[in-house]
This record gives structure tokens, sequence and C-alpha cells, in this order.
């Protein structure tokens, strides 16, 4: 317990991009700083491993807290971890090695300078989930805005500029009302530590407001209807590794927000908005699902399929039950998995042919076989096939909310019907059909870098398909304490019995 | 005579200035020789202000001149700036064919007059120190002669400044006329009623301060003075009046007349969203990086004067936070400016930064770091002092003026995020020189790496500050 293991999570990646920053390196050495990457990125991987097996999962207080004196008799760097977030370090922690690993054949130009994005983004977005400070927790949050937006606006596709832009002022507008709120509880109670603040609690009368201001960033980066129009135009130029981490992780921060904070410090406004979220997810299942049916592009399809799965996720939250919350972490940690290895399946194609059109594309399946099975995977992943990760998320997100409004649940449902659609038909259109086009025929199967990334992304979707326990057990006390410590089934049943 | 060794870096300045200037007649080419011996004597002069007892709190001259922990940090901080600036600016004014004797002697004086508007504690000193730095600053100004934008700024800045002064001293002899007394101390005692007269008197000193701090509605000198001025005296223009006109804010609004809060309070939020809000619209639009910053410093004056307007020590406090903070942005700012030189021509343009970060890796990045501070975005330092700003303001529960401040980031990070844009996503241009002099180097170098780890330990600025007693 004495060693810091979360901070060394926290520094370790902004320690190797001061290395990788330092060491000259012509362009024969680019090659090393990718190893230097790959090494701490994994590094750090194998550290939250060994945190979550050290990790007491029966346990219901946060865990590994370290404390110190940061802004004098003001704000603690205070960082712990729950059986919530250590999840979300694991994804974070998974998925970036897989990022470094990608880069060889997406990024062409000023490979280091992207290396080194990508570690310090890996800082923030670790930092993101174990601080249980709200300002450190703010510091963090809009910290990564900075190699993101380098991210896309160096590396990316034609609308670089337009994407970046947009993707930073729209977070940064969402955002600011959050600090406002942060610095008004501080004055409300007299600490920004979330632990002294789950159990001061805020008065109801403030709450309405602190949660609106919360609202509007995370809303803004889940992204939620009708603040989603920055994700679709931010993945479709993004590169590769960009789009991963975006879909697989940044996004995750609002659902974890909304859990955590959102819920946890507002349980009475979050009951009192809980139609307004219902909504607002119900119009991003429906109407996202529907535009992504209609997409030519393959990014596009996939961004918009993304805000629908978030869509499950902000209804499931808010449900308020155990499924439905227990579901929608699920959920996330799925769709961390499947959306970025959907857009991994579509880099793959786009480095050989240079296109995310659809219609481009077809009958893949002849001379791309080992491609055909691990995109088949993937789709079902993505549309929820029992026996993927994705079937557990919807299934209990679904349970969460039949038991609180039956209406709610069925529209929902037919979300998943839809989303089968839009990925079923986007596989036939891509794998099945004539090959037509004569460069579609000179493309070459997977290489043996793009079967490892790949493959390590299909163990986990099947694994944790058939076999959820692990991560149910992780989040289980963490969740149940959640609903007990702020009477959220005592309030539901109230406002049921009204 | 005791009193006098207090006033030691006063008098050493004031002689420098005679001895450079008869030492700069008699001894030909003796310019560059003088510029070193001006440093020399600011890094002598702080050494005398650091020695000063901290703890001191002491009036000179009948209670009109404040030696005070407010005084000797805001000193500190001035003739700090000056060194840098004196530092990285002297390669510019060899290139830019204006290095005279005067030019550094002007500088001087003009440090001395700031001196005085920082430690005085009565309307006359105040106003003599006032017009001591403003003088000295229209020939800064209009220094590069041959330049048309040059003396035209030199004009301009001339001709609104004296009008400004106008106001001020009419609002002086305003509040002389209803309390009697020229002493700040003094008024306080004499003016426990609200009389209009007073408020005029306000409204008129407080006029004139707005405009020397360029704060909307009176900032419209700020954008051609800050682009026609030589570089190097738009840095000065950036960092050192502001620090003197803020003091005299903070003494002006929290000593004599901090019983009339209700009167001044409005005034001066009105002048901080204003100055946020225009100034984060207004730089949209540029294309000179000087012009730029011009607006860009205007807005940071309204956060600076958000601080203020809460009326509280603990606002003061963050005010006082902000603008160390903002000289030390501006500094390495201009440290950049400083460096995108090509074949003895400096580049001002923005879209000279074009593809920077291919030829220069270095240089963008400490640009990088910079603008996104400037912007506010966390976890540089830039954010740190809207942070302090804002916690300030809210526990005044002035939410208002919160929300319209942090909006205007949002704005004003378009621009800033423009200039990355240029900076990092455009296709390169021509490389410029890359061996810059040692001082420029390190001021860079130092004032980036400020702005990088001073998330680490937040603290060192903040305690010296608290420590400064306002009334």
């Amino acid at each position: 317990m004495n060693f810091p293991i979360l901070s060394s999570l926290i520094l370790l990646p902004t320690i190797g991009a001061l290395f990788i920053f330092f060491v000259r390196s012509s362009n024969s050495q680019y090659q090393s700083s990718k190893y230097v990457a790959l090494f701490i990125t994994l590094a750090n991987f194998f550290l939250s491993l060994y945190l979550w097996i050290v990790f007491d999962k029966s346990i219901v207080d946060f865990q590994f807290v370290e404390e110190r004196e940061w802004i004098s008799g003001f704000v603690n760097y205070k960082v712990g971890v729950d059986g919530i977030s250590i999840l979300f370090i694991l994804l974070t922690t998974f998925i970036t090695p897989i990022c470094v690993i990608t880069v060889n054949a997406t990024i062409k130009n000023r490979l280091k300078d992207f290396l080194i994005a990508i570690l310090i983004l890996e800082t923030f977005m670790i930092g993101v989930f174990c601080s249980l400070d709200l300002v450190v927790f703010y510091l963090f949050f809009e910290a990564g805005l900075i190699p993101m937006f380098l991210i896309i606006g160096i590396w990316g596709g034609e609308r670089r500029v337009y994407s970046a832009f947009k993707f930073f002022l729209y977070t940064l507008l969402g955002s600011v009302l959050m600090l406002v709120a942060i610095i008004s509880i501080y004055w409300i109670t007299g600490t920004t530590d979330v632990i002294k603040l789950y159990e001061l609690g805020i008065d109801a009368k403030y709450q309405n407001l602190l949660w609106l201001a919360f609202f509007s960033s995370f809303a803004v980066k889940t992204p939620m209807w009708p603040v989603h129009t920055w994700l679709p135009d931010a993945h479709v130029e993004a590169p590769t590794a960009g789009s991963v981490l975006l879909a697989a992780i940044l996004l995750k921060m609002a659902g974890y927000g909304f859990i955590r904070f959102s819920l946890g410090l507002f349980p009475d406004a979050s009951l009192y908005f809980v139609p307004l979220v219902y909504t607002l997810s119900l119009i991003a299942i429906i109407y996202t699902s529907l535009v992504a049916l209609m997409q030519e592009d393959m990014k596009k399809l996939i961004a918009y399929s993304s805000v629908a799965h978030m869509g499950f996720v902000t209804l499931g939250i808010f449900t308020m039950t155990q499924q439905g919350i227990e579901g929608s972490i699920f959920q996330m940690i799925s769709h961390g998995l499947v959306s970025a290895a959907l857009f991994l399946c579509v880099g793959v194609v786009y480095d050989r042919l240079h296109t995310r059109l659809i219609n481009r594309y077809g009958g893949l399946v002849s001379i791309m076989p080992k491609y055909a099975i691990v995109f088949m995977v993937f789709t079902l992943g993505a549309l929820g096939l029992p026996g993927t990760s994705g079937f557990i998320g919807e299934f209990l997100v679904l349970m969460g909310a039949f038991k609180k409004n039956i209406l709610v649940a069925t529209i929902a449902s037919l979300g998943v019907i839809l989303g089968a659609a839009y990925m079923l038909w986007l596989y036939k259109r891509i794998i099945f059909g004539k090959l037509i086009n004569e460069d579609v025929k000179k493309m070459v199967d997977l290489k043996r870098f793009e079967i490892v990334t790949l493959w390590l992304l299909v163990l986990p979707i099947i694994f944790f398909g058939f076999y959820p326990e692990p991560l149910i057990n992780s989040i289980e006390v963490s969740v149940a304490n959640m609903i007990d410590m702020n009477d959220l089934d005592k309030i539901n049943k109230l406002a049921l019995g009204d | 005579m005791e009193n006098l060794q207090l006033i030691i870096p006063e008098l050493f300045i004031s002689i420098m200035i005679m001895f450079l200037l008869i030492f700069g007649v008699f001894k030909k080419n003796s310019s560059q020789l003088v510029y070193n011996l001006t440093t020399v004597s600011l890094v002598a002069a702080l050494a005398f202000i650091i020695n000063l007892d901290a703890q001191i709190q002491s009036s000179l001259f009948n209670n009109s001149y404040n030696i005070d922990g407010l005084a000797k940090f805001m000193k500190i901080l001035l003739i700090l700036s000056g060194i840098f600036v004196m530092l990285s600016s002297s390669k510019y004014i060899q290139i830019s064919k204006i290095s005279k004797i005067e030019y550094p002697i002007l500088i001087l004086c003009s440090i001395l007059g700031m001196m005085v508007m920082i430690s005085s504690n009565d309307l006359i000193v105040f106003y003599m120190g006032l017009e001591l730095q403003s003088l000295a600053l229209y020939v800064l100004a209009s220094f590069n002669r041959d330049n048309l934008l040059s003396t035209e700024s030199g004009l301009k800045y001339f001709v609104l400044s004296a009008l400004s002064s106008g106001l001020l001293l009419y609002g002086c002899s305003l509040i002389y006329g209803f309390s009697e007394t020229t002493n700040f101390n003094q008024i306080m005692v004499n003016t426990k009623e609200i009389e209009y007269g007073l408020t005029f008197g306000i409204v008129f000193i407080l006029v004139g301060l707005a405009f020397k701090i360029s704060a909307v509605p009176f900032h419209m000198w700020a954008p051609d003075v800050y682009q026609g001025s030589p570089t190097s005296v738009t840095v000065f223009f950036a960092l050192l009046p502001k620090i003197a006109a803020l003091t005299v804010f903070i003494r002006f609004l929290y000593i004599p007349f901090y019983e009339l809060g209700d009167q001044w309070q409005m005034i001066i939020i009105f002048l901080s969203i204003a100055s946020m809000v225009f100034g984060a619209v207004a730089a949209i639009g540029q294309k000179n990086l000087k012009r730029l910053i011009a607006y860009s410093s205007i807005s940071h004056m309204g956060y600076a004067l958000a601080g203020l307007s809460t009326g509280t020590t603990q606002g003061v406090q963050s005010s006082i936070t902000y603008i160390t903070i903002y000289l030390v942005m501006n500094l390495a700012f201009f440290s950049c400016l400083f460096m995108l030189k090509r074949n003895d021509e400096y580049y001002e343009n923005i879209d000279d930064l074009s593809g920077l970060s291919k030829n220069h890796p270095l240089l963008s990045l400490s640009l990088l770091v910079v603008l996104f501070s400037l912007a506010g975005i966390p976890p540089l330092a830039g954010f740190f002092a809207k942070f302090y700003i804002f916690v300030a303001v809210i526990n005044e529960k002035m939410y208002f003026l919160a929300i319209v401040g942090l909006l205007a980031t949002v704005i004003a990070a378009f621009y800033y995020l423009r200039i990355i844009k240029i900076i990092y996503f455009d296709p390169e241009k021509e490389k410029f020189e890359s061996k810059h002099n040692l001082g420029l180097k390190f001021t860079l170098v130092a004032s980036t790496f400020f702005i990088l780890a001073y998330f680490i330990y937040p603290n060192g600025i903040v305690d010296i500050i608290s420590q400064i007693n306002i009334n």
C-alpha cells in the first residue's frame, strides 16, 4: 500500500513521453521511439492488471488512496479507485498499447510527436478515472483536449482543421459551466473532496443547477443528442489511433462522470431530471441509429452507432437500478472494445484503398478471409449478439429499464433491432457481394501486426460475452453501495408511490 | 533621514538615470554599454528592494508615500519584468537601428515613474508618477521615428493619454474639493457619506486608470500602439504599465473608497465584462500578432478587474496572482516573437508562422504551451490564474460575471487555436534564423518552464501574495 501505484500509473506515460522527447532521433531511430512507447504502455497495462488483482473487490471503500496537499488549504491531490474506476483504467491501459502498435501503418509523418501525444493523453485519461477531487478531475478532463486536438489536427484527414476546432470548442464550452459548479460546490460545502462530499451530501436546493452544469459538460462529451454533432466529424477526420482512443476511452469519461458525480453527488437532482435523460437517450438511440443506416462513410456510420450505444449507457445509468448501472458500465467497457476494434477494421481497409466509402468495397470475403472473420465478430459484438460482451451490457440496461418504465424500455429495444440492421447491412456491403473494383481485388489480407491487434480485441469480447463474472464482480459492490448510500432505491420507491 | 533607506531603490534609479545620461553624452558610441549598464542597475535595484524588510509598513513624507508588502511585491514584479524585457529585446534594438542611448534611459525613467505610482498614497504623488511614466512611454512608442506607424502610434498614444490624464486630474480635483485632502487615508476619514461630487471624482479617476490598463471602452489606443511601436517597446507596454496601474487600482479602490464599494463595484464589473468579451471577439479577425496580443491583453485585463470587483481581500489577491501569471505568459509570447527573424528582418504576421512546427519544433512547442496557457486550458499556468479569479468571484455569488468570463474564454480559445492551427497544421514556409542571443533564450526557456511546471507546486506565488496586507 505504500507504493504510490496510481500515481505511477498516471506518471509513467508522461515520463515515457519526456524520454522520447529528449532522445534526439533521426529518421532511422523512429523505430526505437516506437519501442519505447510500446514498452511504457505495456508496462502500464501490467501495472494496472496487477492493481486489479490486488484490488479487494469485497470492500466498498476507495482503495489505494493517495492524498497530498496541492493548492494549499483548498484542493488536495487525491486519487483512488473503486470497482468502477478500476475497469476504466484497465480499459485505458489495454487500448493504448494497441494504438501504439497501429501507428506503423497509419502514421506517415512526425511519428515521434504522435507517440508523445498519445502517451500524454494516456496520462490524462488515467488521471480522469482515478481522481477523487473535483478540481483534479476537471484538470485531467480538460487537459485531454490538448493532445486530442493535435492528434486530429496534425494527423487527420482533409477536413481535420474544422473537426479539430469543433471538437475542442464544443467540449470546452460544455466544460466551463462545470468549473463554475465545482467552485460553487466548494463554497457551499467547503471541500471538493469527492469522498467527503459523498458523506456530507449537498443541499437539495442547490442540486438542480449544479446537476445541469455538470450535465452540460458530460452531455457534450458522451455525446448525447442534440450536442453529438462534433463526434462524427472528429471520428471521420482523426487518424485510426485517434478514433480508437476517442471512441474507446474519451467518450467513457462522460459516462463515468455521470455515475461518479451526477448520481453520486446529486441524487435528488438526478431523479428530478430522469425524464430529460430518458428522452434524450431514446432520441439518441432511435434517431442516430436511423442516421447511421443512411451513411455512406464507414467511419461516420460507426461514429453514429457510438452515439446510439452511448444512449443505452445514459439510459441505463439513470434507471438508477443495480442492473441498469451495472449494464451501463458493462456496455461502456464492451463498447470501448468493440468500437476500438471496428475503427481498427476500418483503418485496415483504409490503409489499402484510401477510401472510407462503403460502396467502393464489396466482396472482401474472397480475398481477405481472415479480415472477414474478425470483422464479423466485431459486427456481432456491436449489435449485441448473445455470446459477445455487447449482449450483456444491453441486456442488463434493458432489464433495468423494464423495471422502471416499460414504454421507455420498449422503445429502447427497437434500437437494438436498428443496431442489428445497420451493422449487418454494413457487413454485407463490405464483405459480401461481388468483387467488381479492380483495385479492391489487389488488396492483401491482414498483416501480422493487424492480426495481433485485432485478435487481442476479439478475445475479451467473446470471453466477457460468455463469462462476464470478473467484470460484474468488480463493480457489483461499488454500484450497490452507490445505490445504498444515496438511498436511490428509497427515492425510487417514493417516486413510484406518487 | 532614516526614512531614506526605504526609498533607496528609487533614489538609486534616479541617480543612475542622471549618471547614464551624462555618461552617454560624453562617451561616443556607448549605446550598447548604456543598455547593459541599465540592465545591471535594474538588477541592483531589484537587490535593494528584496533587501527591504518584508514586514515593514511605513509611510514616508507626510504619509504620502507607502512602503508596504504590496508595494514591495509589485516593485519586484515590475523590476523583474523590466530586466527580462531588457534581456530579451537587446538584439531587436540593434537590428531595428533604434539602439540609442536615450532608449534605456527612457525605460529607466518610466520604471521610476511606475515605482512612484506603486508606492503613492497621495493623489499628487500618484499623478506625478503617472506622468513620469507616461511621458517616457510617449517617446518610446515613437522611438522608431523613420517608421510611419511608430510615429503615428506615439502621437496617438500621446493625444489619447493626455485626454485621459486630464480626466483623471479633474477627478482628483473633485475629490480634493469634497474631501479637503489629497491623502488616501485622510480621504477615507473625510468621506463617510456619499456625495455626488465624490462619485463623479471616482468615476473620472477610474476612467483615467482604465485607460492606462486599456480596459474597454477606453482601449482604442492599445491595438494601434501595440502594432506601431517597435516590438521591444510593445512588450514593455504589455507588461510594466499594467502592473503599476493595477496597483493604483487596488490602492485607490481599497484604501480611500473602500467604504463606497457600492459606488464603484458596478463600474468595475462593467469594465471587466466589456473587456473580457470585447477583447475575445475583436481578436478573432486580427492578422498581426502584435495587434492580436493587444486585444488578448485587453481581455486579460478584464479578468484581473473581475478579481478586483469582488471587493474582498481574496479577490485582490487573485488579481495579483493573475497579473503575475499574465506577465510570464506575455513575456514568453514576446520572446517567441523576437525569434521570428530572417535576414535581419522581424516577422509579425500570423501567416508568417505557417508550418513553424516543422522547421522549429522547440520554438513551436513553446508557442503551443504559451497559447494554450493564454487560453486558460489546464494544466498550464493560465488556467490557475483564471481559476483563482473565479474562486474569488463565485465566493461573492457573482455568478453572472463568472459565467460571462468563462464563456469569453471559450471565444478567446478560438483565436489562440487559430494560431496553433497555423503553426502546426499548415504547410511550412521558409526557415527562420535559429541563432539567438543568450538573454532571449533564457527568457523564453524560463518563462515556458514556469508555465508548464506551475501546476506541480502552485502554492509558491499564492503564499507570498497571501501575505500582502491590503488595508
